[in-house]
């Protein structure tokens, strides 16, 4: 959403944005510029700092991270020890987030839910980059039949209800952890596909591209050296959105009971089994977990702006 | 002859915050211009010209702000003046026309409409005469068929046409002041022409005032009454066209004028005096067997017309579609580049002088013909197996948009040595870099830069990592498309150089495409003059401009801006 209203109103003042551009331009040229690694960092240390929601995006995704990381480490509690004698109770000083119908700690098993859900999300981003990402750089640079067949394919899965197709996947294939994976990453696959399709259709005619064919480049390392590279920036904002989305889906998946099986931690199951709670008054059970996947897949859509900036070196003046 | 100057802008110090702190774009400016009159801003890219007129339009970008001087229109102060205001001024009042006349023109809106836009925006016709007066419009910047066109959309209108429908937009509300940010960019001489004699009859008739925005000396001077010239924010010259071009007091006039070519000028005549580098040994061509390098004969290119009507037949109907008939862009051309000789394939947008060097280049297949290289016919090897021919490498082409051509997430050294990694036969990284080094060291590029990413060089620098590229694997024959056609004049001046020293010293043969007769004449020993996919002259460059035999040639040079000598 971001995105698209910064896109809309860039739009409009495109006209004289480029003035602005010739003379930032002249400003670069003249001032001596650090190259490479050193050069992104400096450049995403002065995005954060322009932008203290993509700082704040950032910081939060750093806590996502060091969660997933060393989570279990930090818990007060084991997640799966129950204490019948402490069930449902409030949150209190020593149970931050009360505990749950059998009396395990409920700040515990979000937090050490984070590294499940975290990997779920970053698996099946990067299989559905894989499939769906390239599958659409190549039908648009080499259009024919390799776009039909790709373009098609696209249009079949956005023909199903996507969540119902995902139920179905996993239901077919067994309810393990990598199964929810693959079923996100072909839910998602036509998004990528579409997306990247477009983008290297642009550029398929691009005056670097010929030039790279008078170098005696093949069609393939044409594809792979110089138009993905070039259309990775918009991917990497994609990848932050579903990333979000993708939790979103594996919380789904187990919240019906179709995905990761009780008692492993995880946000969607502990969602589920704390709503049958809420009527009687134990809110805390399905709030916590609920909240955590709220911020989390706010963090990721928040990020996918910051990423934007940083990754594209047109801004980098 | 009038005393209340129209605009009077008083100096105008336009500021930007960028990343990097202020950036004044415009400094100190004063500009004055009268009811009637004509006046060009001059100056190369960056100089704050065009930043100047969108100060005087108010349209500024977010970061940028008048932070000094005033603009008064017609007795208003514009910088204190309400948004609201200025927003009814514009267009009735004052007008802009743009550079690019295909972006100025919403894409899904009917012409006739988007004229009817502006006449009910500012309330200048009711309703029952709207289409009526767009029309009229129509007529008046003399669209031929204009109820015709009225329905027509902008895709469906040449370039030229585009232009003269955003001139009646422009002029719809009768302003009076017109403001033209180099509206002739990207057109053909001879529709230039045609352009800026219809914007000075209009403006002659209503006695509207007008402030041309160009690069071009030579246009300026053409059809303005006076000149400012403009240099890095800075106006350092105001005076008469005759007398900026006979007597130019600022030595930055001066070097502008130098490097425009124009008939009489030379090479070396281009740069400042003292500049000029020395001209390299040429290199002694043995003199083998005298067949031409390139022999091209009887070259067409058709395309397809993928019509609606077809595509739906095919659909639809069992019957095959009725043969599309096929578009011929080159229709049969023949001609011939010994080596060591350039030649200029000259021409107007849509001519097929640019397929004709795809072709040649073999970036796309020919439909007939023949393409004899060094005596072996190439033109049968298919585009994407050529790649891997070893006449690939004898044969680069250096792009007309410095930019485009260019990989943006490539360094400059990484996009010279790409030629280098494929077919260069060199390895190990220190042995390209230092080929690289002394590539650009050849094209005058300073090696500090090729560290630097495309956005970070300006344009003569990207112009000379495309021509290091070209020449990475010493070819034979470079196709140059436009090498300088997005260049300033003073760049340009130093790249046709360059090419020309970079012809003497490698012995290499140029195909030069280009629009551009003034810069053919000064770098190619003949030229061929092509129209509509056919060559309609060729010969010796000295024969082809001073005694053109074609009407069409005649027509092309006719063209071109003779300012007052």
């Amino acid at each position: 959403m971001m995105t698209a209203v910064r896109k809309l109103t860039s739009g409009k003042r495109a006209v004289t944005a480029t003035a602005a551009a010739a003379v930032a331009k002249a400003a670069s040229a003249e001032a001596k510029q650090p190259s490479g690694l050193a050069a992104t960092i400096n450049h995403a240390r002065y995005v954060i700092a322009e932008n203290p929601v993509t700082g704040f995006a950032f910081a939060l995704f750093a806590l996502i991270v060091l969660c997933a990381l060393i989570g279990p480490l930090l818990v007060p509690h084991d997640p799966l020890a129950s204490e019948t004698t402490a069930a449902l109770k409030p949150p209190s000083w020593h149970h931050w987030f009360g505990t749950d119908q059998i009396g395990r700690d409920v700040f515990s098993r979000v937090i050490v839910a984070t590294r499940l859900d975290f990997v779920i999300a970053v698996s099946s981003v990067a299989l559905v980059f894989l499939m769906g990402g390239l599958a659409g750089v190549a039908a648009g640079f080499f259009g024919g039949w390799t776009d039909r067949i790709v373009g098609r394919l696209a249009d079949t899965i956005m023909a199903f209800p996507l969540f119902v197709l995902a139920m179905g996947i996993v239901a077919a294939l067994g309810n393990t952890v990598q199964n929810i994976v693959i079923a996100t990453a072909i839910v998602n696959f036509p998004l990528y596909a579409r997306i990247a399709r477009s983008e290297a259709n642009v550029r398929r005619e691009a005056g670097f591209v010929q030039a790279a064919r008078l170098s005696g480049n093949g069609e393939f390392r044409i594809l792979l050296g110089q138009i993905l590279p070039n259309i990775m920036p918009i991917m990497i904002v994609q990848m932050s959105l579903t990333m979000g989305y993708a939790i979103l889906n594996a919380a789904g998946l187990s919240f019906i009971g179709l995905g990761v099986r009780p008692p492993t931690a995880e946000w969607g199951i502990m969602v589920a089994e704390g709503a049958a709670f809420m009527v009687s008054g134990e809110w805390w059970i399905a709030f916590f977990p609920g909240l955590a996947l709220m911020v989390a897949v706010f963090c990721f859509n928040l990020l996918g702006d910051g990423l934007r900036d940083i990754f594209d070196p047109q801004r980098r003046t | 002859m009038v005393a209340v100057a129209l605009l009077d802008i008083k100096d105008l110090t336009v500021e930007f915050h960028t990343r990097r702190g202020i950036v004044k774009a415009v400094q100190h400016v004063n500009i004055s211009i009268g009811k009637g009159e004509t006046l060009g801003i001059v100056g190369e890219s960056g100089s704050g010209k065009s930043v100047t007129s969108y100060a005087v339009m108010r349209i500024l970008d977010r970061a940028g702000s008048i932070a000094e001087g005033s603009v008064t229109f017609s007795g208003i102060d514009l910088r204190a003046a309400p948004e609201e205001q200025v927003r009814t001024m514009r267009g009735r009042e004052m007008s802009m026309i743009f550079q690019s006349p295909r972006l100025a023109l919403n894409p899904i809106r009917k012409v006739g409409h988007q004229i009817e836009d502006v006449l009910k925006q500012h309330a200048q016709a009711d309703s029952a005469q709207l289409t009526n007066k767009a029309i009229e419009m129509l007529d008046h910047v003399k669209i031929a068929r204009s109820r015709e066109r009225y329905h027509a959309y902008p895709f469906e209108l040449s370039g030229g046409m585009c232009q003269r429908v955003v001139i009646a937009l422009a002029l719809a509300c009768r302003p009076q002041l017109l403001i033209a940010d180099a509206p002739t960019t990207g057109l053909d001489v001879t529709t230039q022409k045609a352009v800026m004699d219809l914007v000075t009859e209009l403006t002659r008739e209503r006695g509207l005032s007008t402030i041309l925005i160009t690069h071009d000396l030579g246009l300026a001077a053409t059809y303005c009454d006076n000149i400012v010239v403009m240099e890095k924010g800075r106006v350092i010259e105001s005076a008469t066209s005759t007398k900026i071009f006979k007597k130019p007091s600022h030595a930055y006039t001066r070097k502008l004028m130098q490097a425009t070519p124009r008939p009489g000028s030379t090479l070396r005549g281009l740069l400042p005096e003292g500049e000029a580098p020395p001209v390299p040994q040429k290199i002694q061509m043995v003199p083998r067997e005298q067949k031409p390098l390139l022999e091209v004969t009887k070259l067409v290119k058709e395309f397809p017309r993928k019509g609606l009507q077809a595509s739906l037949s095919r659909l639809l109907g069992p019957k095959p579609a009725p043969q599309p008939e096929n578009f011929r862009a080159v229709d049969g051309i023949s001609f011939k580049i010994n080596r060591g000789e350039s030649v200029g394939l000259v021409g107007e947008s849509g001519c097929g002088k640019s397929t004709t060097s795809m072709m040649v280049m073999r970036l796309i297949d020919k439909s007939e013909g023949a393409i004899m290289f060094d005596g072996e016919d190439i033109g049968d090897i298919a585009p994407r197996e050529f790649a891997h021919t070893p006449f690939r490498r004898r044969i680069q082409m250096v792009f007309q948009d410095p930019t485009d051509s260019l990989n943006p997430r490539y360094t400059a050294a990484r996009a010279i040595a790409d030629p280098l990694l494929r077919m260069g036969g060199i390895k190990g990284a220190a042995a390209i870099r230092g080929r690289c080094e002394e590539l650009a060291q050849q094209v005058g590029l300073p090696t500090d830069l090729l560290d630097r990413f495309p956005h970070q060089l300006s344009g003569g620098q990207k112009a000379r990592v495309g021509i290091a590229r070209s020449i990475a694997l010493k070819p034979d024959l470079i196709v140059l498309d436009e090498p300088t056609a997005a260049l300033d004049v003073s760049v340009q001046a130093v790249v046709l150089n360059l090419l020309q020293d970079l012809k003497d010293s490698l012995g290499m043969s140029y195909l030069f495409v280009s629009h551009d007769l003034n810069v053919v004449r000064l770098l190619c020993d003949r030229v061929i003059v092509m129209k509509t996919g056919q060559i309609v002259e060729q010969g010796p460059t000295e024969q082809v401009l001073f005694e053109p035999q074609a009407q069409y040639t005649r027509d092309l040079l006719a063209a071109i801006p003779h300012p007052p000598a």
